[in-house]
């Protein structure tokens, strides 16, 4: 970009372009702390269960430290001016993540659930799977615009992977929403990677249609109504929402993809009436689809009144959970300061409790202060995604961006608001904190491509582009 | 591009903001609501986290601790528990607690309010909270006595013994008992003996503390408040005026006759020989001339109709203020609705026996922290006087008799003078079910003071009729409660 010569296009930038530091040695100072933090914090768990000093603290420690720094290498190598931020805070969130889950691993009333007691070895394996697919994604994806390509294969890819947990003998149905699948022993949450690849048709998608989609419409009481063929594409995408709201019940999921292409439209044609429909076709979907499934009844009826629900779990009948009230009790007891790691009593959530529960973990042992840093520390990803779609210079690069940070920051949301009782509960799990293997991994794939966009974006240009206008002329057609 | 982005970031901006502040409303604004819920199991948890302080009896812990699997740390143990069940309640992790457990819970949690700057230190200083112990009045030689003496008959009954000047409860008895050893943790054993000693599964009903929680009809041991009655109320002045007593009598406003056990010399006979004999004509007549208000002002004063709490509550015992002729007769005899807990018989006996002074039952002497310093210390306290010291001591001398060459020579100490009063309390239609056997009696020393007055009861289904007398069953039981207390202080 000719910054120099022509200051008017500054608007695509929030950082200055030329001569931009890379920040890697930023990175570096920050990622020390991004291990030493969940160190100390593996020793205090140890220390108030145990009352010594864990022995895997100095493996652990090397493992955290060993994946953060071969991250951080290969971004050195081959992303050199991306943003400095993610990385870290993404080490630090898995980090304390690893903790919480070994720290539920020691407590004895969680040794009847599945894989009880081995949760925390299990998600450093995946975090280093996780931290491969980066690296894979750092090393193999040179440029984010290759994936304008896949558009369409993307498409059918996002449908191949969440309709998967509907085949019959693959898909599994966990307390009621059956968003995984089964293969050998592993559990698969498809709609993780899902989140991904449809952000990638999404943004395809959009690039090309924007003109139309924005263009040819008609102005009615203050709103720009699109065109009845246009409505198209937002129809069939919230019909599939619909669909696996019916049929994999699952609430989150279905919010997660409808919000993220409501989101990417909305910035693509900048069209406000977007989100007007957006939100109305959710509000009729989720009434409607609440009237008649009993799952997502009975998760708003524990929503609206956890206790009751707790009383009739208490009481035997089948169908109902005590986990919504257990969790409200975990904040609760946590108070402002926290009973301190290791000292809590959330393994009273039971099933659950270092998965979709974990937040309330942190909650009842951080505290409202610990609590309330982990989510700034989500909003801070968030930022930092928001500032590398604004920083972007292809329109590709900039909903691509989009997409991910807005889908991450729904995700946060949704199941934040569900465990703290503000919306009813969803299947789906913190990024990064929770246990489970699909989301750690597709949440590193997702920073790795976000780290991508940024990097391009924030790279000095090597010339100045023939035109002024750089955003016209990037386009590349699929 | 840039506006719509920089709008999504303001959204998303928002939606952390609507997070934060819910965290806010659940840690901050809810938390104390939500810590202390009561279903909130970290309430128990930490309850049983630390041991609980333990119950005291002659300066040695009849409580103790172990630890349990599971989230809970500690259970409560007891020493003889079915012994002292009926002083120290129990606590149970699954089951909850009751009488002295309950009451003084604060104080053996270590949760106490008289605490807090104790545990406000401990916590700074990171030592671990400790709870505190109760320290009670009880002689263990005294409940061993009455424990023993109760099993020793296989029978229903119970045991309440209190000494005299000060209220002090020293043995309070109950047969048959449990061990609350057995229901004291949470695990599938526990319930099992539960369900074992609920009343629905077990007639026996061996959690019911009888001292305190059940009334029977005290039958001829009532004489002695109808007896104080008179006294008191100038229908007679001495012990050995005639008194004005037809043999046979029939009861005002009926047409049938009271009879007497037995043929026994009761006509005109002197309050000292009705009672050596025990006449129900005598005593009945008695009530029926001082009438129901006069019998109802005497018994009140002797702790009738309210309940005690000592600290642990026991029942009302019972004296009607609605009676006709014939009803205030026979009550007067302890019969008809008259009922009375084995505690306020011996609170009869011991306000004869102290010169006329009630003194307020208690069983918690005192109350210490985990160190051992008294928080709290109970004084004896005067309750009321239900006769005068002059009246009191005709009475003495009349259950003296009794026991000399009455009904009660099973009681006799050698060296010790003993007061005491049978009964043989009929109940059920037409008498039909078996008596109850009553024995109330004090000793006094060489000084006139009295270190222990003593009340037994007991219901025996499946003796004899005839078998069953206050003198025969109930006064050994009595002899060696008294004998231990005496023994105890030498």
């Amino acid at each position: 970009m000719s910054s120099t010569t022509n200051p008017s296009t500054h608007h695509t930038s929030t950082i200055g372009a030329i001569g931009a530091p890379s920040r890697r040695n930023t990175e570096l100072a920050l990622l020390v702390f991004a291990v030493l933090i969940p160190v100390f914090a593996y020793a205090n768990v140890g220390l108030a269960i145990n009352d010594e000093v864990p022995a895997g603290l100095l493996s652990y420690g090397f493992g955290l430290g060993l994946l953060a720094g071969v991250g951080h290498l290969v971004v050195r190598k081959f992303a050199p001016y991306a943003d400095p931020l993610m990385l870290p805070l993404a080490t630090l969130l898995n980090g304390l993540g690893l903790v919480a889950i070994w720290r539920l691993d020691q407590s004895e009333l969680l040794q009847d659930i599945e894989q009880a007691g081995t949760a925390a070895p299990r998600q450093l394996m995946y975090t280093a799977m996780g931290i491969a697919l980066f690296v894979a994604v750092m090393i193999f994806l040179k440029d984010h615009r290759v994936l304008q390509r896949y558009t369409y294969i993307s498409m059918l890819g996002a449908l191949f992977l969440l309709l998967l947990p509907l085949v019959p003998g693959l898909g599994k149905n966990i307390y009621g929403a059956k968003i995984w699948i089964q293969v050998g022993s592993f559990s698969i949450q498809p709609g993780e990677f899902a989140k991904i690849v449809l952000a990638i048709f999404f943004a395809g998608y959009l690039m090309v249609k924007r003109d139309a989609l924005a263009l040819a419409s008609r102005r009615f009481m203050g709103l720009y109504l699109p065109r009845g063929r246009d409505l198209g594409p937002i129809l069939v995408v919230w019909i599939v929402s619909i669909l696996i709201l019916v049929f994999e019940t699952d609430l989150g999921t279905s919010l997660l993809f409808f919000g993220m292409f409501v989101i990417m439209l909305y910035v693509a044609t900048e069209r406000t009436s977007w989100i007007v429909f957006g939100l109305m076709m959710s509000a009729v979907g989720a009434v409607g689809v609440a009237s008649f499934e009993p799952h997502i009844q009975q998760r708003v009826d524990a929503w609206l009144d956890p206790m009751k629900e707790y009383t009739l779990s208490r009481a035997g009948v089948t169908g109902h959970s005590e986990q919504a009230m257990q969790a409200l009790w975990a904040f609760g007891s946590g108070g402002t300061l926290g009973t301190g790691w290791g000292q809590g009593h959330s393994e009273l959530i039971r099933f659950a409790a270092n998965s979709d529960f974990i937040l309330a973990t942190f909650g009842e042992e951080l505290g409202l202060a610990g609590l309330m840093a982990v989510l700034l520390l989500y909003a801070l990803i968030v930022e930092r995604g928001v500032r590398t779609a604004l920083a972007a210079r292809d329109p590709f690069g900039k909903l691509l961006a989009i997409g991910l940070s807005g889908a991450f920051a729904l995700q946060v949301f949704v199941v934040a608001g569900g465990v703290m009782g503000l919306i009813p509960l969803t299947g789906m799990t913190m990024p990064f904190l929770a246990y489970g293997g699909s989301s750690v991994i597709a949440n590193w794939a997702l920073i790795g491509i976000l780290l991508r966009i940024s990097d391009t974006a924030r790279r000095p240009a090597p010339a100045a582009p023939a035109s002024p206008d750089a955003e016209m002329t990037q386009v590349v057609r699929p | 591009m840039n506006k719509p982005l920089r709008r999504i970031a303001i959204f998303c901006g928002l939606l952390v903001l609507t997070l934060l502040i819910r965290d806010n409303w659940l840690q901050y604004v809810q938390a104390d609501e939500l810590k202390e819920d009561e279903h909130n199991r970290r309430v128990a948890i930490e309850r049983y986290a630390s041991p609980r302080g333990d119950i005291i009896v002659d300066g040695k812990a009849i409580t103790g601790h172990a630890t349990t699997k599971g989230d809970f740390k500690y259970k409560r143990t007891y020493k003889d528990g079915a012994m002292w069940a009926p002083v120290t309640g129990y606590v149970s992790q699954a089951f909850g607690a009751t009488q002295l457990e309950a009451i003084d819970d604060g104080i053996l949690t270590g949760n106490d309010d008289r605490l807090f700057f104790r545990n406000t230190l401990d916590m700074i200083t990171g030592k671990k909270r400790e709870g505190g112990n109760v320290v009670t009045t009880l002689n263990s030689a005294a409940q061993k006595a009455a424990y023993d003496g109760l099993k020793k008959q296989g029978a229903k009954g119970a045991v309440v013994a209190i000494e005299p000047s000060t209220g002090k409860i020293l043995s309070m008895a109950s047969y048959p008992s449990y061990d609350p050893t057995v229901i004291a943790g949470s695990n599938d054993a526990a319930g099992e003996a539960w369900n074992k000693l609920q009343k629905k599964n077990n007639p026996d009903d061996p959690m019911l503390n009888r001292a305190l929680r059940e009334i029977y009809p005290p039958g001829s041991t009532f004489k002695v408040v109808t007896a104080a009655a008179a006294l008191e109320h100038d229908l007679y002045g001495s012990a050995d005026e005639k008194t004005d007593s037809p043999l046979p009598w029939t009861m005002p406003g009926t047409t049938t006759e009271l009879k007497n056990e037995g043929n026994l010399p009761c006509e005109d006979a002197t309050l000292r020989e009705a009672l050596r004999v025990s006449c129900n004509t005598v005593f009945g007549k008695v009530g029926y001339d001082l009438g129901n208000d006069k019998m109802l002002e005497t018994a009140k004063k002797f702790g009738f109709t309210e309940e005690q709490f000592v600290p642990v509550r026991s029942s009302a015992s019972v004296f009607s203020d609605d009676m006709n002729d014939s009803q205030v007769a026979l009550s007067s005899i302890g019969q008809y609705n008259t009922a009375a807990t084995p505690l306020q018989m011996a609170m009869v006996t011991s306000a004869i026996a102290n010169n006329g002074t009630l003194m307020k039952p208690y069983m918690v002497d005192a109350l210490q922290a985990p160190n051992l310093d008294t928080i709290e210390k109970t004084d004896p306290e005067e309750m009321s006087k239900p006769l005068s010291a002059d009246n009191a001591q005709i009475l003495q001398s009349m259950m003296e008799t009794v026991v000399k060459d009455g009904t009660g020579t099973n009681a006799q100490i050698d060296g010790v003078t003993v007061g005491g009063k049978t009964g043989t309390a009929q109940h059920g239609e037409n008498n039909s079910k078996n008596p109850y056997a009553w024995f109330i009696s004090y000793a006094k020393t060489d000084d006139g003071s009295s270190p222990v007055a003593v009340a037994v009861v007991i219901e025996d289904e499946n003796a004899v009729r005839d078998d069953i007398s206050g003198g025969g069953l109930a006064a050994p039981i009595a002899k060696n409660v008294m004998e231990a207390v005496i023994d105890s202080k030498k």
